[in-house]
């Protein structure tokens, strides 16, 4: 099987829904389009590229939605309530963040529980913190915030990449470095491939485990500031849901599920294609957001069903012998 | 033959001693690998091999002896330490990542960087000479699942002697090959040997054994039996060594059946499975007892699933009362009224937690089919009728079977194929792993089975056994029927015998397979 080829059927989906739009909508295709696109789902990418680390390595992470909304709520009582400087505050969350995945990592290695208990005990205790800092939706007011949102390089034909939009290309590219480039990223697929045979190797395999714990839930706050850069606020419930809207794109972007295969580029290209959705109706104006939903699902089930077939495990052989009777 | 080994020892195990709880499995082994030279371990099952192997390379921890690596005492608690130490492991399942470059499988942990990045072209130039040096020219860039296992297996290897290893240790790594595959490994382990590594081989394959080692160490119940150079032991020698036990010469008790009377059920023509075992022919008449001996590993028990349609067979044919007939699933066996106990009787036969009862109309049932259950009352009744015949105890029909004795066990697994009045029942060694006395009442039934007019198919490696049941006795040799003995023909000696030449007395009882 060519490794590379669910990417390519991604990306061509992406590719041929965009003209799609362009076609049906007339200002669908502008740079304004794109740029907005790439802003409105900035939050998102940044969680994926996490996620798609884990998932690489066999694992998942349902705690990165309860993260985000954790740390918008930090970031807003942190800043407005303490008056602690931002960037001090973004510093402070980000190392809380990745302390709180490497501990997960850690529980998943050492406990050898299943990554799933234990990173949904995670969602919930991060949840569950953000409401004990506060259940109201805490505006955002700092300079800092003012002068990061106004800045953007502008494209021809009215388009802007704004500063979270550049933050999350930076962790796109970062992290495609470290994921295929890098002894780290080759252990992630090595995970990924047989946590037995990466022991028997000789890799350092618990190290291993927890960083890309750590890795994950650096990103998720990561994405939680962007996310409080993007609507200037901090709320306890943002971010519900989005743990999984973070595995759909990585799984449309091709990633195996099961781990071992899948590349940070098929991810970004799963993120675009749920913004896409989330455009379109946006831009048709009748729909009802749950579209974006169903469309979604319908999309996931169906890049699924096709790696299914062409990792070739596809359809089982019936037992001939049994239907001769 | 490598080159001429340097005698003094590179790999010196002495007084090794391991148990597991109270069991002993191994007792004060010596073991001697010299650089340059391919030493055989061999053994049956529960000789001991695997364990010593994990002992040295740090798996397990021993509980006595020394291992001394170039004259330095060591002890390596992991893998990564006994690499680092020089001693090398490559396992019969390649302990790869399929999902990763062949060059990644080979430097994975060692990769070649510049400022952190994973510097690709060299390291893929550098793999692409080292697998050179095997006799392989392949795409380094593709994922290693992509190519077959026996290149999977030289990557290993590759892998492991390009970690500076000195000692190089194979745990069965032709087992899953073809001959040409096995070739291409066989070459480069003489290569390796002739570069003076140490490499000590583990398997099953005598054939394999004389043509490539030098020196032979074999074990049997945890214990040393000998050590022996290759050229100055007779294969005769070497499989009485293994077998071992004092096989006095028992005659079979059993007068060879008439001919004319024997009513033929079961027919195999050709009945063969790539990888497995080489086509062979059967034919297994009532009230006949066709005992089935070779080594472990020798396609005893492949012949057997292929018998049963527990395996699909990719070649030949099989006939049921002169009618064609497709064994290709444990379904077909049941409904052509096969009756097959597997030999690991802990995972394929008994459901530990059910009742003896429901183990023992669990065959049955699923005969009916799912939608025709049993009524409770005919239930109660198989199980009580079985358990009166067979003996089993406690005579409890509501007990866990999990609970019982081994051998009681066995009894009801019996049982279980017994209700489901079969015609040929295949028994998988049925005396391992219980009791002596168990041992007689097994045979005891197999003998009381085959008068009541059942074709019996018995794999065993107790041979002094087979002879006492058996009135045929088919030999297998690295998966190749190699041998029948009939009637006065069947003596522990001929048996060891045949599995030793392989020839032979094939020629004798030709007219009679045919």
């Amino acid at each position: 099987m060519n490794s590379r080829l669910p990417v390519i059927v991604t990306t061509i989906v992406f590719l041929l829904g965009f003209a799609g739009c362009g076609l049906h909508f007339p200002h669908f295709a502008s740079t304004r389009v794109v740029g907005n696109l790439l802003t409105d789902n900035a939050y998102l990418g940044v969680m994926a590229v996490g996620m798609t680390f884990v998932i690489i390595s066999g694992g998942i992470d349902l705690s990165v939605g309860a993260v985000l909304g954790f740390t918008t709520v930090f970031l807003a009582i942190a800043i407005g309530r303490l008056g602690i400087p931002p960037l001090l505050a973004f510093v402070l969350v980000l190392l809380l963040a990745g302390a709180f995945g490497a501990a997960m990592g850690a529980l998943i290695q050492f406990l050898e529980m299943p990554p799933f208990i234990v990173t949904l005990a995670g969602m919930f205790l991060a949840r569950g913190a953000s409401f004990l800092l506060s259940t109201q939706s805490i505006p955002v007011g700092a300079p800092l915030y003012d002068t990061l949102n106004a800045f953007a390089l502008h494209l021809p034909g009215g388009g802007r990449l704004t500063f979270i939009t550049l933050l999350m290309l930076a962790v796109f590219a970062g992290g495609i470095v470290l994921l295929h480039f890098t002894r780290f990223g080759s252990y992630v697929y090595a995970l990924g491939g047989s946590r037995a045979s990466t022991a028997l190797m000789g890799i350092p395999v618990a190290r291993t485990t927890i960083r890309i714990y750590a890795l994950s839930g650096l990103l998720a706050g990561l994405s939680g500031i962007v996310f409080s850069l993007y609507t200037s606020s901090g709320y306890s419930l943002s971010g519900v849901g989005n743990e999984l809207d973070a595995i759909a794109a990585v799984v449309i972007g091709g990633t195996l599920l099961s781990g071992g295969v899948g590349t940070l580029f098929g991810t970004f290209v799963g993120v675009l294609i749920e913004g896409l959705i989330q455009t379109y109706i946006t831009f048709d104006g009748t729909l009802s957001s749950w579209w974006a939903k169903i469309v979604t699902g319908a999309l996931l089930f169906a890049f699924i069903a096709f790696q299914r077939l062409m990792s070739g495990g596809g359809f089982r052989r019936s037992r001939a012998g049994a239907a001769a009777a | 033959m490598s080159a001429t080994p340097d005698p003094v020892p590179l790999l010196e195990i002495r007084g090794l001693g391991k148990s597991f709880g109270s069991i002993r499995v191994l007792h004060e082994v010596d073991l001697l690998l010299r650089a340059g030279e391919i030493h055989a371990l061999l053994g049956e099952n529960g000789a001991g091999k695997s364990t010593l192997i994990k002992c040295v390379t740090g798996v397990h921890g021993r509980d006595a002896g020394t291992v001394r690596l170039g004259g330095r005492d060591i002890a390596p608690r992991t893998t990564e330490e006994a690499l680092a130490a020089g001693l090398a492991t490559v396992y019969q399942e390649v302990n790869l990542l399929p999902n990763l470059s062949v060059a990644q499988n080979l430097y994975l942990g060692r990769q070649p960087t510049r400022f952190g990045i994973v510097q690709g072209a060299a390291m893929r130039r550098r793999g692409a000479e080292l697998l050179r040096g095997f006799g392989l020219d392949i795409d380094l860039s593709r994922p290693l699942g992509s190519y077959s296992v026996a290149v999977q297996h030289v990557c290993a290897i590759a892998r492991a002697v390009d970690a500076q290893a000195r000692v190089l240790i194979l745990d069965e790594p032709t087992a899953s090959l073809d001959s040409h595959e096995v070739e291409v490994l066989l070459g480069v382990m003489r290569q390796l040997a002739g570069r003076g590594l140490a490499i000590l081989f583990v398997t099953h394959f005598l054939d394999q054994v004389y043509a490539v080692c030098d020196r032979i160490t074999v074990l049997r119940n945890g214990r040393l039996v000998g050590e022996r150079a290759c050229a100055a032991l007779p294969r005769m020698e070497l499989v009485r060594m293994m077998l071992g036990r004092d096989l006095e010469e028992t005659v079979s008790g059993r007068a060879v059946a008439e001919g004319a009377t024997r009513e033929r059920i079961g027919r195999f023509r050709g009945l063969g499975r790539r990888g497995a075992v080489a086509p062979f022919d059967l034919d297994l008449h009532r009230g006949e007892v066709v005992g089935l001996a070779g080594l472990l590993g020798s396609g005893r028990t492949e012949t057997v699933r292929l018998v049963f349609g527990a395996d699909k067979p990719d070649a030949g044919r099989a006939e049921i009362d002169d009618r064609p007939v497709r064994l290709h699933s444990p379904r077909d066996g049941l409904r052509h009224r096969l009756g097959y106990c597997p030999e690991e009787r802990k995972t394929e036969g008994i459901v530990a937690e059910l009742t003896v009862r429901e183990n023992i109309v669990l065959a049955l049932q699923a005969r009916r089919g799912l939608l025709r259950p049993i009524p409770r009352r005919e239930q109660d009744e198989i199980a009580r009728r079985f358990i009166r015949l067979l003996d089993i105890r406690p005579a409890d029909p509501e007990r866990p079977i999990g609970l019982l004795s081994g051998g009681n066990q066995q009894k009801a697994l019996l049982a279980r194929w017994l209700a489901t009045e079969p015609r040929i029942l295949i028994l998988d060694e049925p005396t391992r792993g219980i009791d002596v006395g168990a041992h007689a009442e097994i045979i005891r039934l197999i003998r009381e089975l085959c008068a009541d007019g059942l074709a019996l198919l018995v794999v065993s490696s107790e041979l002094d056994e087979i002879v006492t049941y058996a009135d045929r006795v088919v030999v297998l040799r690295d998966r190749v029927q190699v041998a029948s003995l009939e009637g006065e023909a069947i003596s522990v000696s001929s048996i060891l015998h045949a599995i030793a030449e392989g020839d032979g007395a094939a020629s004798a009882d030709a007219g009679a397979a045919a």
